[in-house]
């Protein structure tokens, strides 16, 4: 974990909706491990306290890139960065996700919903082999990155809500088709909105599978000290709270414990 | 020119400079070591502890907004066992004094959690939480009301020998009156202010933010209210007083002492930016060679009317 300040190297529209914003932080660089994040000090945002968190969407040698849409006001600030600016940046945080061994038995399975993409192509630049990603969003506006993982040999399979790209559903639906003919054991990697992770985590529970999950919660520090993004997990049968920056963002299935409304 | 000195002796507490963390926005030390050199901060407070572990409240817990945060964390912590096995021993391998923040849900509380730290190697002293906006029972439900902050000032005087430094409320109408109240109850020192009371709604769903529907405003916010707040309190007391409120840079920390603060704590800029504490170090340290001052202490309370 460091405090550094880089460079912007590259600040480029992703499809119509999406950026990817790419530093030159050589210490976050050297250290960053897929499923974690970066926490980026917005000082074009100068009444601004907290930083935003970033999930790594790439490294590549000293620069690190995220992937992100405008939400909010902090996002919306940050296409005002441009190239040669510098920004201050705390990271690697998080846990990030474990990596399989290339003996392992199980078949990486991705799971991504809208940019929830990001940490998972970091994480299959990273694994010694191929698997499958299902990928879903609202529009094909929302899916991002299906080349990059082809390139890299992955079987992509895809799920819009309007239709407009692959399955017209949800990504559960061609992930369930999988599994219903599935010959291999999955392991379960995915990022996405609340609904799809607890979807995801029933799956792999219900299957005896390992499925990891990136959590997002609204994050103050990022480091573990303020106890804003504590999440209910359970271990050895004893529930506790965990931060989600500190802890995780990656939790097994398993240790979610899910409140009754959510999502 | 010779250096100036900044170390100081605060309620019998020796430090290297008169620059804290607060309380809440520090964890209990290792959340920030690997970024922070602990040593070459002035005190660190740690995160309040009650006599059992508590929960804290539901998510979600902060929301910024402009100039500061609005948080409802509600004292989340491992209790005052949870913390002397689990991060005690930590701190102890550092040169910096450890302060806890104590709370209860009565005045009994309080003075228990006080007495089971009296007396714990590592522990230079006691900053009792009279004044979390964010919690029922407790908290400013005390340091809102003089009688309550007499009994559980007094209560914790009677079990530790420790130093102890009420930290107090914002939103009293006469700060002088609890500052005296706390003095005449035993207090060593004085920690101000704690964050304001305060509300975010959500205009399209039109629910609060925050689960706990309201909250406590800290950050840059609310620093000319802690300004006024340590000013009234210096001039009614006597003993050294804690500034909090909003340092983002050691401007801000320097107008505190102009004001009557002996020495000063960040809080909500340790999220921003981890290094600030020691950059408000460095700061003063210009500041009083700038001005020819020989110690920090050359600078408290010379505000000039």
């Amino acid at each position: 974990m460091h405090v550094e300040e880089g460079s912007v190297v590259a600040h480029e529209p992703m499809g119509s909706a999406y950026r990817v914003l790419t530093l030159r932080l050589p210490r976050v660089a050297a250290q960053a491990r897929p499923g974690q994040f970066v926490h980026l000090r917005l000082a074009m945002l100068s009444d601004a306290v907290l930083r935003r968190p970033f999930s790594i969407y790439r490294v590549d040698g000293d620069c690190v890139s995220i992937l992100y849409k405008t939400i909010g006001r902090g996002t919306a600030a940050m296409k005002s960065i441009r190239l040669g600016d510098a920004m201050n940046v705390l990271g690697p945080l998080g846990n990030g996700f474990p990596l399989p061994t290339a003996d392992a038995i199980a078949l990486p399975v991705l799971v991504a919903g809208g940019y929830g993409v990001a940490p998972l192509y970091f994480l299959a630049s990273r694994l010694p082999r191929t698997g499958l990603l299902f990928a879903g969003g609202a529009t094909n506006a929302d899916i991002l990155c299906v080349e990059c993982f082809q390139a890299l040999g992955w079987d992509v399979r895809l799920a819009t809500d309007d239709g407009s790209l692959g399955v017209r559903g949800l990504v559960t639906a061609p992930l369930d088709a999988w599994l219903g003919e599935a010959r291999r054991e999955p392991e379960f990697f995915a990022c996405g909105p609340n609904g799809m992770l607890r979807a995801v985590g029933e799956r792999a529970v219900a299957g005896g599978w390992k499925g990891w999950l990136s959590l997002d919660r609204h994050m103050g520090c990022g480091v573990g000290a303020c106890l804003a993004c504590v999440q209910m997990i359970r271990k050895d049968g004893v529930e506790t709270l965990a931060r989600v920056c500190k802890d995780g963002p990656i939790f097994e299935s398993r240790e979610v414990v899910w409140e009754p409304s959510e999502p | 020119m010779t250096t100036p000195q900044l170390g100081i002796t605060l309620a019998g507490i020796r430090m290297k400079n008169p620059v804290m963390v607060a309380s809440g926005t520090f964890g209990y030390g290792p959340e920030y070591a690997d970024l922070v050199d602990l040593n070459r901060l002035g005190a660190i407070v740690v995160k309040g502890i009650s006599l059992e572990p508590w929960g804290g409240n539901r998510t979600p817990r902060l929301v910024e907004v402009s100039g500061g945060l609005v948080n409802a964390i509600g004292l989340q912590n491992p209790g005052v066992q949870g913390f002397v096995a689990k991060y005690l021993p930590f701190l102890r391998h550092f040169d910096v004094p450890v302060i806890v923040n104590i709370w209860g849900k009565t005045a009994e509380e309080y003075a228990e959690v006080a007495a089971r730290l009296d007396g714990t190697e590592g522990i230079a002293g006691l900053e009792i939480n009279i004044s979390c906006p964010n919690i029922k029972a407790g908290g400013s439900a005390f340091g809102t009301n003089l009688e309550s902050t007499a009994r559980v000032v007094g209560a914790v005087r009677r079990r530790t020998r420790l130093p102890i430094i009420p930290k107090l409320a914002p939103n009293v109408s006469d700060i002088a009156a609890f500052a005296r109240c706390c003095v005449e109850n035993g207090a060593d020192a004085l920690s101000l202010i704690n964050s304001y009371p305060a509300m975010v709604i959500d205009i399209e769903s039109r629910r609060p933010v925050l689960a706990n529907v309201t909250g406590g405003l800290s950050g840059p916010a609310i620093h000319p209210i802690a300004v006024k707040l340590v000013y009234d309190a210096a001039r009614a007391v006597k003993v050294p007083l804690i500034a909090i409120g909003g340092i983002t840079q050691a401007r801000e920390a320097i107008e505190f002492m102009i004001a009557g603060a002996s020495a000063v704590a960040v809080g909500t800029a340790n999220f921003t930016e981890p290094l600030t504490a020691l950059e408000v170090v460095d700061g003063i340290t210009r500041y009083l060679g700038a001005h020819g001052l020989a110690s920090a202490g050359e600078l408290v309370g010379t505000v000039r009317l």
